[in-house]
């Protein structure tokens, strides 16, 4: 198998874009990339994008040719496949590139994700998120996404004794990271109290304890590590690469609190880099809700489990903690187009190795891991990256 | 969400009369009926026994709904918890008949059948199982 660095990485505004299309935002993020890299359209030889619902969303499918279209690639006819895994789209699409860059097919291969959520009204949005959780035994009976994520929250709160003003600190932290970020959706801090008192989405979940309805494009250039000191010479190493699936109700799992998917794309990632969760400098992980940063940290082995709530209080996991999490802002505050958010943890990951995250650097990052969870906890993609 | 009728046609077994069934190798219960078990795997093919559950068990998580679907929003605010059956499979329903603060985990309910969605004004009406709090006997 060989080794995947990253050479190029690309990413829109996220937030409420009204003026920009589909089109757009990918082709904006994939050019980026692209100059990044110092590539041109003659060298990629493959391209992945990951988007949970065009369909739904702008009405359009059969993205794979259509983003090779817009990208200006189509008399140069690139294999395009686009990849589905709902909130996990953009990590899967990842994967996919990492996999065919590994198994020898692939040199250099551009993964692009996207959402484009804003072109339809918000109980519409709700209602299509809603289509990553278990349709016919979840949804049907009236459980929304917030009240699945809510409903952990719940049992965390009754078995480890989490409170509500630990969620909330997640989305503080978020909040005062994303301030520092240029392509956040919210770039300035909020405070505990405007959380809590926050009206109430599904309890114990208020409305700031939820990621935003963004849009948003990002991407990465791949390419095999062996070439990549040809196009750049900031490469960074893409070194573990683990998937999982479990149930896609969160009634069906073995424990409500703990995302297995999760556990499993860890111990698969950890395995491969031959790393432990302390060798670990810093994470971006999926806070589509707030309790989700919590089962996180936990479930990737960061912390024990129970113990997730009391890290926040420790401000552990702070820009600087000894382990800053969502130093991008997160999905809280960068905002959450689903199909781009995986692509773009990888963007963030990216620019902290480099040692291009400016006010939001985290000092001497060698380490970086990347969580992206499909659903409520069905999916989950998880990548590991090391500066060369 | 709006179903077809079909797909709902389908799935009255399930959600009108609890049928579910049990692995014929390690006695595990499944609801909704699963094609095989996911512990037994091969052995369990052709080997899945339909069974009738009580409806009867307890809320082991839930959350009150403040911002429903479409379809639920005179409802709100509701409660939405996972029970799990007596016979050991665990589901998502609403819970009715009872004031939203004495929701609590632990809570023993049982099944009752109620209206739950309508498709549109003259569409076809969804029936299926609710939960409410067991009496004591």
């Amino acid at each position: 198998m060989r080794d995947v660095a990253v050479i190029g990485v690309g990413l829109t505004k996220f937030g409420e874009l009204w003026d920009k299309s589909f089109r757009q935002l990918i082709a904006e993020a994939g050019s980026k990339a692209i100059l990044d890299a110092k590539i041109e359209g003659k060298d990629i030889d493959a391209l992945y994008v990951g988007s949970m619902s065009s369909g739904r969303f702008v009405d359009q499918e059969h993205i794979g040719a259509l983003v090779a279209e817009v990208s200006g690639f189509s008399q140069l006819h690139i294999p395009a496949t686009r990849v589905e895994g709902a909130c996990a789209s953009g990590g899967l699409a990842v994967r996919e590139g990492y996999l065919s860059i590994a198994s020898g097919i692939n040199d250099i291969v551009v993964v692009g994700g996207i959402e484009k959520m804003n072109d339809v009204g918000g109980s519409e949005a709700t209602e299509i998120l809603a289509t990553a959780s278990d349709q016919e035994w979840e949804a049907f009976f009236g459980a929304t996404f917030p009240g699945i994520y809510a409903m952990i929250a719940t049992r965390h709160m009754h078995e480890y004794g989490t409170t509500k003003e630990q969620l909330a600190q997640v989305a503080v932290k978020n909040h005062a990271n994303g301030a520092f970020n240029p392509y956040a959706h919210y770039q300035s801090p909020i405070s505990l109290e405007s959380v809590l008192k926050a009206t109430t989405v599904a309890y114990p979940l208020g409305l700031l304890d939820c990621s935003p309805v963004s849009d948003g494009a990002a991407s990465l250039v791949l390419c095999a590590t062996e070439k990549a000191t040809k196009y750049t010479d900031k490469p960074v190493k893409i070194i573990g690469s683990g998937q999982a699936s479990d149930t896609l109700a969160l009634h069906g799992r073995r424990d409500i609190c703990t995302l297995d998917a999760t556990v499993y794309a860890a111990k698969m990632a950890y395995k491969q880099a031959n790393l432990t969760p302390k060798d670990i400098d810093f994470a971006e992980v999926h806070d589509c809700f707030t309790i989700a940063e919590i089962c996180a940290i936990e479930d990737l082995g960061f912390v024990e489990k129970g113990k997730g709530g009391k890290a926040i209080d420790n401000k552990i996991t702070t820009l600087d903690g000894s382990l800053p999490v969502n130093t991008s802002g997160g999905l809280k505050a960068k905002g959450h187009p689903v199909g781009a958010t995986g692509v773009a943890q990888i963007v963030e990951l990216t620019m902290q190795l480099r040692g291009e995250a400016g006010k939001r650097q985290v000092q001497d990052a060698k380490i970086g891991l990347a969580h992206n969870v499909g659903g409520s906890g069905a999916t989950c993609v998880i990548h590991i990256m090391e500066a060369m | 969400m709006k179903e077809g009728v079909a797909r709902f046609w389908r799935e009255i077994p399930q959600r009108y009369n609890f049928m579910g069934n049990k692995c014929g190798s390690c006695e595990r219960v499944f609801f909704p009926p699963r094609e095989s078990c996911p512990y037994c795997r091969r052995k369990s093919i052709g080997n899945m026994k339909e069974m009738k559950l009580t409806g009867k068990g307890e809320v082991v998580t839930y959350t009150i709904i403040h911002v429903g679907p479409e379809d639920f929003e005179e409802q709100t605010p509701y409660p939405i918890a996972i029970i799990k059956l007596e016979e050991g499979p665990q589901i998502t329903a609403q819970i009715v008949d009872c004031p939203l603060d004495e929701m609590k985990i632990g809570m023993k309910v049982e099944s009752t059948f109620r209206k739950i969605q309508q498709d549109g004004h003259t569409g076809a009406i969804y029936y299926g199982y609710k939960f409410k709090k067991q009496r004591e006997y």
